[in-house]
């Protein structure tokens, strides 16, 4: 009985694997970092493309945080079982551009597969993150969000402040951090990403050197530059508000994110891409503003960088199977996707196309704020410090970066002290990195 | 006239230790080659260009002065947590040695924590101390204390301490408990007779005794504390505020698989290798001689 029953399904099983093919469906694999919404929202695009054409199958597969999903791609690769498409966030880039026998340049799979790819339809500021000096693309761009200042206008009223008040440069934000320390307020401000906010984006944003040769743009022979004049100042006034307790520390990742939504904190800076949690979750109101800067620096403000994912494309497979990867690229620039992406998400939208399009559907007027990310992101042409970073070890580099802000927020260290050692110790990981790419 | 079995073959017992020695070459032997021979090199993530460069890995952790920090963390977080959990687990077994109702219930109760994953442990008590979400920290403030382990490096130390031996403190108890067991009852009763009191009977005659177990748990527990803590750290502070909870197999970890730094990660677990094989050593030589089988 169980001999027959057993014999019947691997006659059933052999049968179709003979026959899978027939259909001759070219299957790739996408290993990607997203849970929760965002890889719910990932799993439909999946689906749609698989049910859009019936020649290639998207099979995606969640590989753990960002850290760990590079770090699956980099063990598959040595063992030569690597995915056709892995999501790496921007700290891996400069690692994945050095990495040139292991993935395939985006524009490449692109030319090959005889698809029409238009590079200049994307984003200048996304797209500049992921292409060479003379402009080809090597990754495509998927999630990219950058950093904004949350409102809780209802902390505001209530120290007395008008909830719409003008908080566009930093010298306001600290008065209004006055006003709400005067009530006894305990959170008047929090943050998430600490160095990515306050050091990266900060340094674009106010038009000052985070790293020389352009922000490593230039070649592997930067060194860090974030202990310069006006980072120190950021940096320093900070520390003081977190002595005052106007700054309240929540941790190294996006800790400050539960206490800005459970309406502890009256400013939060974050990611345009944490909206879907704050709209879900804040039961007062709020309201997204441009990331502050400050007024006496000149040049101030610039245009701020991005933070996130792009996709690339691992060597070492067959040419129908890049086809089907630049079919499944193309099919996630496409407008409608990328247009319903940006307003799930709050990440950016990568095209311009896209943005058209929201903006067409009234998306912004509905949702007031949602277009701020974007506008800070393109309102002025980049500069040599506002492109953004290509840095190895970055994950690394920042790893102490957090540790020496904390040096500061704690006032063991001023911040002179701890941006002149963070540099410092970033440095001698540039040089490691820059050796291993010779 | 004994009967003794004699083996004349001379390659059986080279047959029969084979299956324990091919698992120790495959599975200690030969990493441990990987690692010294990685440790040598200046590997790119996807080992796709390794450079040579001699002990160079090893000179620039031995120049680092936060490397050299995160050994006298280690130490202090080691110790910490042997002594807490030995500690702990010697007064609760002592005291459930004397139980006699529901002994049972309180052994059982007591051994449950060490079912607990060292992560979800971390998870555990990062839950309750978060200085956000936390119901003990919640607390604390009731009472006027400002909990902040995300800034405070000695709060940080003092939860991932707590943390790393409230779990392992259920696996020193069974072993304490089953040595006290093992004491014959006949010498504490005759020390009762003398009018020894119960705290000179266990300074006299049941620590002594104890001796072989306390020194086996003691290796076992810095093993512990050195390695399988990882889990515990990983959770509740990710090695900070600042590197104040760095121990040495965090940063092995963080180097090699965040900071895809392998070389340097490789050179730090050959350096983790020599001071536990050293820490063993001295543990044999000195401490075993004052323990009386």
């Amino acid at each position: 009985m169980h001999l027959k029953r057993l014999l019947g399904s691997a006659t059933i099983v052999a049968a179709t694997l003979a026959t899978t093919p027939a259909f001759a469906v070219t299957e790739i694999n996408w290993w990607h970092a997203f849970t929760g919404r965002l890889g719910e929202l990932l799993t439909e695009q999946v689906e749609t493309f698989n049910k859009s054409q019936s020649d290639y199958k998207v099979i995606a597969s969640h590989k753990g945080n960002y850290s760990e999903t590079l770090n699956a791609g980099i063990a598959a690769f040595r063992a030569g079982e690597q995915p056709h498409i892995l999501q790496v966030f921007e700290v891996g880039t400069a690692t994945m551009m050095g990495a040139k026998g292991a993935v395939k340049p985006v524009y490449e799979v692109m030319a090959e597969s005889g698809l029409s790819f238009d590079p200049n339809v994307y984003l200048a500021a996304v797209k500049g993150y992921y292409t060479t000096t003379d402009g080809k693309m090597l990754s495509l761009p998927y999630n990219s969000s950058t950093p904004v200042l949350y409102v809780n206008e209802d902390a505001l009223a209530d120290a007395g402040l008008d909830p719409k008040m003008d908080l566009s440069t930093w010298e306001n934000v600290s008065s209004a951090l006055d006003a709400l320390k005067a009530k006894g307020h305990n959170c008047p401000l929090t943050t998430a990403w600490q160095s990515w906010v306050h050091l990266e984006n900060f340094s674009a944003y106010h038009n000052v050197s985070f790293a020389s040769k352009e922000n490593g743009f230039g070649g592997l022979d930067t060194t860090l530059a974030f202990n310069g004049p006006a980072q120190v100042k950021h940096i320093q006034t900070m520390g003081d508000w977190a002595k005052d307790g106007k700054f309240i520390y929540a941790g190294r990742r996006n800790e400050g994110g539960a206490r800005f939504r459970a309406g502890e904190c009256a400013f939060f800076t974050e990611s345009s891409a944490g909206y879907a949690g704050v709209k879900k979750e804040a039961k007062f109101d709020f309201s997204i503003r441009p990331l502050p800067y400050w007024a006496d620096v000149a040049g101030a403000p610039q245009n701020t960088i991005i933070g996130g994912a792009s996709l690339w494309v691992m060597q070492g497979h067959s040419a129908e199977e890049y086809k089907a990867v630049a079919a499944f690229l193309n099919f996630l620039s496409t407008s409608e996707i990328q247009a319903k992406w940006h307003q799930d998400t709050g990440y950016l939208p990568i095209t311009m196309t896209a943005y058209e399009q929201t903006k067409a559907e009234g998306f912004y007027e509905k949702n007031p704020g949602t277009d701020i990310a974007i506008i800070q992101m393109t309102g002025k042409a980049p500069t040599g410090n506002s492109k953004g970073l290509r840095l190895g070890s970055f994950d690394q580099i920042r790893g102490i970066i957090d540790e020496e802000l904390e040096a500061v927020w704690s006032g063991e260290k001023n911040a002179q002290a701890a941006m002149d050692s963070a540099v410092e110790r970033g440095n001698q990981l540039l040089r490691r990195f820059e050796r291993t790419m010779q | 006239m004994q009967k003794r079995a004699t083996f004349n073959n001379r390659l059986l017992p080279y047959l029969l230790l084979t299956p324990q020695l091919a698992v120790t070459l495959v599975f200690f032997f030969w990493p441990a080659g990987q690692a010294v021979k990685q440790s040598l090199y200046l590997p790119d993530p996807f080992g796709l260009n390794d450079v040579f460069v001699g002990l160079e890995n090893f000179e620039f952790l031995l120049t680092d002065s936060y490397y050299l920090a995160s050994f006298q963390t280690t130490a202090i977080f080691s110790s910490l947590v042997t002594l807490l959990s030995m500690g702990t687990a010697l007064w609760l077994a002592v005291m459930a040695d004397r139980v006699i109702k529901g002994s049972g219930f309180y052994r059982t109760l007591l051994i449950w924590p060490y079912a607990v994953a060292p992560a979800v442990a971390g998870i555990l008590w990062m839950f309750l101390f978060n200085p956000s979400v936390g119901l003990v920290a919640f607390y604390l403030e009731v009472f006027g204390y400002d909990w902040n382990h995300v800034l405070n490096g000695a709060e940080a130390m003092g939860l991932v301490v707590a943390a790393a031996s409230w779990k392992q403190i259920s696996y020193n108890f069974l072993f304490f408990l089953a040595g006290l067991q093992a004491i014959p009852k006949s010498v504490i009763e005759a020390a009762a007779i003398d009018g020894a009191g119960f705290w000179r009977r266990f300074w006299t005659i049941v620590f002594p005794l104890l001796s072989p177990t306390t020194f086996f748990l003691l290796v076992v527990n810095v093993v512990y504390a050195f390695f399988d803590t990882f889990g515990v750290i990983h959770t509740i502070t990710a090695g900070g505020p600042r590197q104040d909870t760095m121990i040495l197999v965090y940063k092995v970890f963080a180097d090699g698989f965040v900071g895809q730094d392998l070389g340097s990660s490789a050179a730090q677990s050959v350096i983790l290798l020599f001071v536990v094989g050293i820490l063993t050593v001295v543990q044999f030589k000195y401490i075993e001689r004052r323990v009386h089988y």
